[in-house]
């Protein structure tokens, strides 16, 4: 991953980059000599690499701009062209018209036959032509084309990745309406158990090798390989072995076809009922950018979303699986004061009521680190007002060496730059349950933690004259609380987290939420609104533009200002 | 039975690895001398070649799937070779392994080793053995045989 920063404007400007000239269908353009590699180190500019910055399409499958190059499904096959050297002078020979002499590239043998070379491999030199939708590039691609579809199954009604398949794609844009080939097709393993997540279709497969790549080279962990010789080459695990490691989901991702399937989408949906919502994953601290795949409210599934400055375009398998608890049928769903269904209007109410009476300094706020930047910003002006104690939980666990980092909380950094927790997340739990034990603490309110797990137990609970939870899933605090506020999903509501390395980063809405539950921002406002005084907002924009003025670390920031790939700010 | 290598054949091929350049180099030379030695490649084979190059199985087992010379399965006591390249086929090799495999019970239709159950012999189709001017040609173990007739198919049988 690299840890590229928001373009921020360079005082002495960019150094200058050395750049040819070449031609793509015709048109001059002015590429860099050379561009990152996978791994982002400076390599020869590619002919597949200038085509695209010359907004030129050329079609790939094995190609992957974060994998190392194979060049194996020759689709991204080119003519091209190259200036003709005088050997004597070693300098361009020129037409009649003063032109440069182009030498088209044919097959040495037989000089009437125009002969390609892989884009994605193939360096670009000075001078060079290209030529991406020339009859013979065509040619190239239809053949290639045909023969990927030889022993391909076409099963695409059945197929999960149809709708998002690359062979699809290519077959319209560039595909031959009929097939020459009348054989019978080889026949391969299907329904591969290749590990814990992972489902093989070798019939689909056209042996890119993106997956053998990317186990080997991103996740380290080189437990896939082409098995067998010839039109019966298969990929496959070694004998008795596995592919189990936390990343084997984003070779479902990579896999242009539908050879390789996720277990937990396979056959579930059809990807073009999917709405798409841009979030950010909340299993820890690195904020992994996600795309929501909903359906009429119900999440099916995430994929990441490619940020540079966070993920890359990966996510860890337990991150990606880590939705089904949204749509668990114990949710909570409704309002309850001292455990009888009731409404937010009484709620709210009666809970201003009893906050405006709370003595000074005998409140405390537990604010969950999942919660979002802008409702700890309102707990944080709530506390304030109250005189509360505050603090979150911390949730920390073992890093790995790519994604997953060693806080499991998405927005730590977003509890401490509200003033919710200082430095060490839960450093105060302490003081709070001292104070409860000591009856100098006789309100707390709490969100979207158990308390009883860390060192808040039910006895402590009881001695509490007011006890205000809001939470999403029902659990011990929750059933100890006087008012039940039920709050959403990150994917119910808008917000920001505030990640590991201080990527401010917001998510938006893909689902409505159920029952009575409300984001726990809007009625937070009217809460703090009734208790404080204090408003000027009415919308998550507003909330949002407001906590930048108050938060000093997003001084300057605007909600229109993250963008779909969040900002970097000093914490 | 648990897998063992032999001390001694273990120290060759250490000693083999060394003339490479990258240990990885070595595999095909140690999968062929544990096959000279076990019979076939089993899975542990793969293993302890894998450990032994720094390699995992999966790089062995890609390998041994690809080259028809490695076995995954035990071979019979007498394996009988016959040529299906051109020459041969116009010659009657085709013929030639039908035979084999209906005197041996095996089925004809396969294209693949086929081993008795009794594990005596073993009949396949290889590709060119390079003695074409003798077609049709069988190998039976190291022994070629060059001009087989049908006679001569049954002589190699009780010999």
């Amino acid at each position: 991953m690299s840890n590229a920063e928001t373009p921020a404007p360079a005082p002495a400007g960019p150094p200058p980059v050395e750049t040819l000239t070449i031609k793509v269908d015709g048109r001059t353009v002015q590429v860099p000599k050379t561009m990152p590699d996978w791994q982002g180190k400076p390599q020869a500019t590619t002919m597949l690499q200038a085509c695209a910055l010359a907004g030129v399409d050329v079609p790939h499958y094995c190609y992957h701009p974060k994998l190392p190059i194979a060049g194996n499904c020759r689709m991204c096959l080119v003519e091209f062209g190259t200036p003709v050297m005088d050997p004597a002078t070693r300098q361009p020979v020129k037409n009649e018209d003063g032109s440069v002499k182009i030498a088209r590239s044919v097959l040495p043998y037989e000089p009437g036959t125009p002969r390609g070379a892989i884009g994605c491999a193939t360096p670009i030199s000075p001078g060079m032509e290209i030529y991406p939708n020339s009859p013979a590039t065509k040619q190239m691609r239809e053949a290639v084309l045909e023969s990927l579809l030889i022993n391909h199954p076409l099963d695409c009604p059945i197929c999960d990745q149809a709708g998002e398949c690359k062979l699809q794609e290519y077959s319209v844009q560039h595909g031959q309406a009929t097939s020459q080939f009348v054989e019978a097709k080889v026949h391969k393993p299907k329904a591969v158990d290749l590990g814990p997540r992972i489902m093989l279709d070798d019939e689909r497969c056209i042996l890119c090798t993106r997956c053998i790549r990317f186990a080997k080279d991103i996740a380290g962990d080189d437990a896939l390989g082409i098995v067998n010789r010839g039109s019966y080459n298969t990929i496959a695990a070694a004998p008795g072995m596995k592919f189990d490691n936390n990343y084997t989901l984003n070779t479902v991702d990579l896999c242009p076809v539908g050879a390789l399937t996720s277990k937990d989408f396979r056959f579930k949906m059809r990807v073009w009922f999917l709405k798409e919502t841009k979030s950010v994953c909340t299993s820890c601290a690195t904020g992994c950018n996600i795309t929501v795949g909903s359906r009429e409210d119900t999440v099916h599934r995430y994929e990441p979303r490619e940020n540079d400055a966070v993920n890359g375009p990966w996510m860890c398998d337990a991150g990606r699986l880590n939705y089904k608890w949204i749509h668990r049928e114990d949710r909570l769903k409704h309002v309850l004061i001292r455990g009888q269904k009731s409404n937010w209007a009484t709620a709210l109410k009666e809970l201003t009521a009893k906050l405006a009476t709370v003595a000074a300094g005998s409140a405390a706020v537990i604010a969950s680190a999942r919660q979002t930047t802008e409702e700890l910003y309102l707990l944080r002006q709530l506390a304030a007002k109250l005189g509360a104690l505050t603090d979150s939980v911390p949730r920390t666990q073992q890093a790995d060496r790519l994604l997953v980092s060693a806080d499991r909380n998405p927005n730590s950094n977003g509890a401490r730059v509200t003033g919710i927790a200082t430095g060490e997340l839960g450093a105060r739990l302490p003081l709070i349950a001292a104070g409860i034990r000591a009856g100098t603490i006789t309100t707390l309110i709490v969100f979207g933690e158990d308390v009883t797990q860390c060192g808040i137990g039910a006895d402590l609970l009881a001695r509490l004259e007011l006890l205000v939870v809001s939470d999403i899933l029902p659990n011990p605090t929750v059933a100890a609380a006087h008012y039940v506020l039920p709050g959403c999903a990150h994917v119910e509501k808008r917000g920001t987290f505030l990640n590991g390395k201080g990527r401010l980063q917001k998510f938006l809405k893909g689902v409505e939420a159920p029952g009575d539950t409300r984001p726990e921002w809007e009625f937070l406002h009217e809460l703090v609104h009734a208790v404080t005084g204090r408003n000027g907002y009415t919308s998550m924009e507003g909330l949002f533009n407001q906590m930048a003025q108050d938060v000093p670390a997003f001084a300057g920031l605007e909600w229109a200002k993250l963008g779909d790939q969040g900002v970097t700010v000093s914490i | 039975m648990a897998f063992s290598v032999p001390a001694s054949l273990e120290a060759e091929l250490d000693e083999l690895t060394t003339h490479y350049p990258v240990k990885r180099s070595a595999s095909l030379m140690y999968l062929h001398a544990l096959q000279e030695h076990f019979g076939f490649i089993s899975p542990e084979a793969i293993a302890w070649t894998a450990r032994k190059l720094d390699l995992q199985p999966i790089n062995v087992y890609e390998l041994v799937t690809f080259y028809p010379m490695f076995r995954q399965e035990p071979l019979g006591k007498t394996q009988i070779k016959v040529c299906r390249t051109l020459s041969c086929a116009l010659a009657g090799s085709g013929a030639l392994r039908d035979h084999y495999c209906k005197k041996l019970g095996l089925d004809p239709h396969k294209h693949v080793p086929q081993t008795t159950p009794d594990g005596k012999y073993t009949v396949e189709f290889v590709e060119c053995l390079a003695d074409c001017g003798n077609a049709p040609v069988v190998m039976v173990n190291d022994d070629l045989r060059g001009k087989v007739s049908l006679a001569e198919a049954d002589r190699v049988l009780t010999q």
